[in-house]
């Protein structure tokens, strides 16, 4: 198994706890991330807001090392992997997005790099039962609420992700870890990161609107797989606290920091000590067999 | 939220343009208003998607650039997702935004553009983002250096955000980017 590994800025600065995870679950499961050399910015949100034909170059920059690589693309951040999935279909379907993408990068590119999600492979290369195999610390007794946002699910012919209104994959991956997934509507609902420095209460309310739609379906932590959801659900608990007046303490962690746990990984090598939020309640689950075995 | 609106098909509708530039078809919406239905913040706008369509239908023009719309929109896309006739509304909304850029229109609350040039600033700089620089840039030109500053000492300690720039990406391949894209722009596209 093995693929181009394209980290996103993110990965070395507000989503450190991602890379970290997703590299040290990658090493425990037998997965070959080849990084990318020289891999530049996907363009994020900003660059598709200024110039559409700017974004699609941006993001078929990389695409294209990943070509001369001869392996598919895996992307960990959902705002990088969706920008480069609407690359690959703006190029594909449009002969003048494709033109204008080859002046700019001074190469043609067709737009047929498969772009995959971290848990995409989790769940469709390695598979359930080869997962299985590999927990060694069940996070029995931990409800989790599984938390996809926009990015990866949105637009839906551009990801391919999952059924883009009730996706299942991060469940389903939950569900091996020995957690339990709760059944909740939130799932897919915006938590509105887009704004985070612009108009940061509108971030604050939608984020706030997630968070109590998980704490009333009873979870004790949200698994995100987008460093923006991270960020707006976690950073920004406490200015939702402030401003509405309630406690959530809900920890908002990464399903590659989750798995880590399962696989029996040191929380300090999944970065759990980048969190905001105390994330002890999910420590204290996966602690659980150990007290076992130190009475027994 | 009722909004009156006239049938003005001037030369100043941005009907055409916006079209072109997001590369959909408005004249297939029958309103059947999911894309409003679904929008997080249409409650915070004057006018929801399924409305701003009709406006644009009707022949509205640069009075939809100078409403907050538009910059309050969170490009979380379940408008398209959602759209029967598979609109990409969210290209629209990026369609009026880059117009209203163009334009020069008075600059919106959270000063979105200003963002975005500070941010992609960075990335012609470093080939890839460099947040600190660029939320410090934002945050100078917004006026509002003070909030956050309440979270910032702890993000840094845990390492939660960068100190040192970006290093090790192709920046010749970005700047080649940017000075196609800035060419572009001066040759009217």
């Amino acid at each position: 198994m093995k693929y181009a590994y394209y980290p996103g800025c993110s990965a070395h600065s507000t989503a450190r706890d991602m890379h970290e995870s997703c590299l040290a679950v990658s090493k425990a499961l037998g997965i070959e991330l080849n990084e990318i050399k020289g891999w530049t910015c996907c363009g994020a949100s900003s660059a598709h807001q200024t110039d559409r034909e700017l974004a699609a170059s941006l993001a078929c920059a990389n695409l294209l090392k990943a070509r001369q690589m001869g392996m598919d693309m895996v992307v960990n951040c959902a705002a990088c992997y969706n920008r480069s999935k609407v690359a690959n279909y703006e190029i594909v379907n449009s002969v003048q997005m494709r033109q204008s993408v080859a002046d700019s990068l001074g190469e043609p590119y067709d737009g047929s790099v498969p772009v995959r999600h971290f848990v995409e492979i989790l769940l469709k290369d390695l598979g359930v039962a080869a997962l299985r195999k590999k927990i060694v610390n069940p996070l029995t007794g931990l409800k989790a609420a599984a938390y996809y946002g926009c990015y990866l699910v949105r637009p839906p012919e551009a990801t391919g992700f999952d059924d883009p209104e009730n996706p299942t994959i991060l469940e389903r991956l939950i569900d091996v870890t020995g957690a339990e997934d709760v059944e909740w509507s939130g799932k897919v609902d915006c938590c509105g990161g887009m704004q985070n420095l612009t108009r940061t209460e509108i971030t604050v309310r939608r984020s706030a609107a997630v968070i109590e739609m998980a704490q009333a379906a009873g979870a004790q932590c949200v698994v995100v797989a987008c460093p923006m959801c991270q960020i707006s659900l976690d950073v920004r608990q406490a200015d939702m606290e402030k401003l509405l007046g309630k406690k959530y303490n809900m920890p908002v962690i990464y399903l590659t920091q989750l798995l880590g746990l399962a696989l029996g990984i040191s929380p300090e090598k999944l970065g759990f000590d980048k969190l905001m939020v105390s994330p002890a309640a999910v420590l204290k689950a996966a602690r659980k067999p150990v007290r076992q075995n130190v009475k027994g | 939220m009722t909004t009156r609106i006239t049938k003005q098909n001037t030369p100043g509708s941005l009907l055409k343009a916006v079209q072109e530039k997001a590369d959909v078809n408005l004249g297939v919406c029958y309103q059947c208003r999911k894309c409003s239905i679904g929008c997080p913040v249409a409650g915070e706008i004057e006018s929801p998607p399924s409305e701003i369509i009709r406006r644009l239908q009707l022949g509205a023009g640069d009075e939809l650039l100078q409403t907050g719309l538009i910059w309050t929109c969170l490009s979380c896309e379940t408008c398209y997702a959602r759209c029967p006739n598979r609109i990409n509304f969210a290209a629209v909304v990026d369609a009026l935004k880059a117009i209203a850029v163009e334009k020069g229109v008075a600059k919106p609350e959270g000063d979105a553009p200003l963002f975005n040039r500070s941010f992609l600033n960075t990335v012609r700089s470093h080939g890839r983002a460099y947040d600190l620089k660029a939320i410090a840039m934002y945050k100078l030109g917004a006026g509002n250096l003070g909030q956050d500053m309440d979270k910032f000492p702890a993000m840094l300690k845990k390492g939660k955000i960068a100190i040192l720039p970006p290093s090790g990406a192709d920046k010749g391949k970005v700047k080649r980017i940017f000075e196609k894209a800035a060419k572009n722009k001066g040759a009217g596209r």
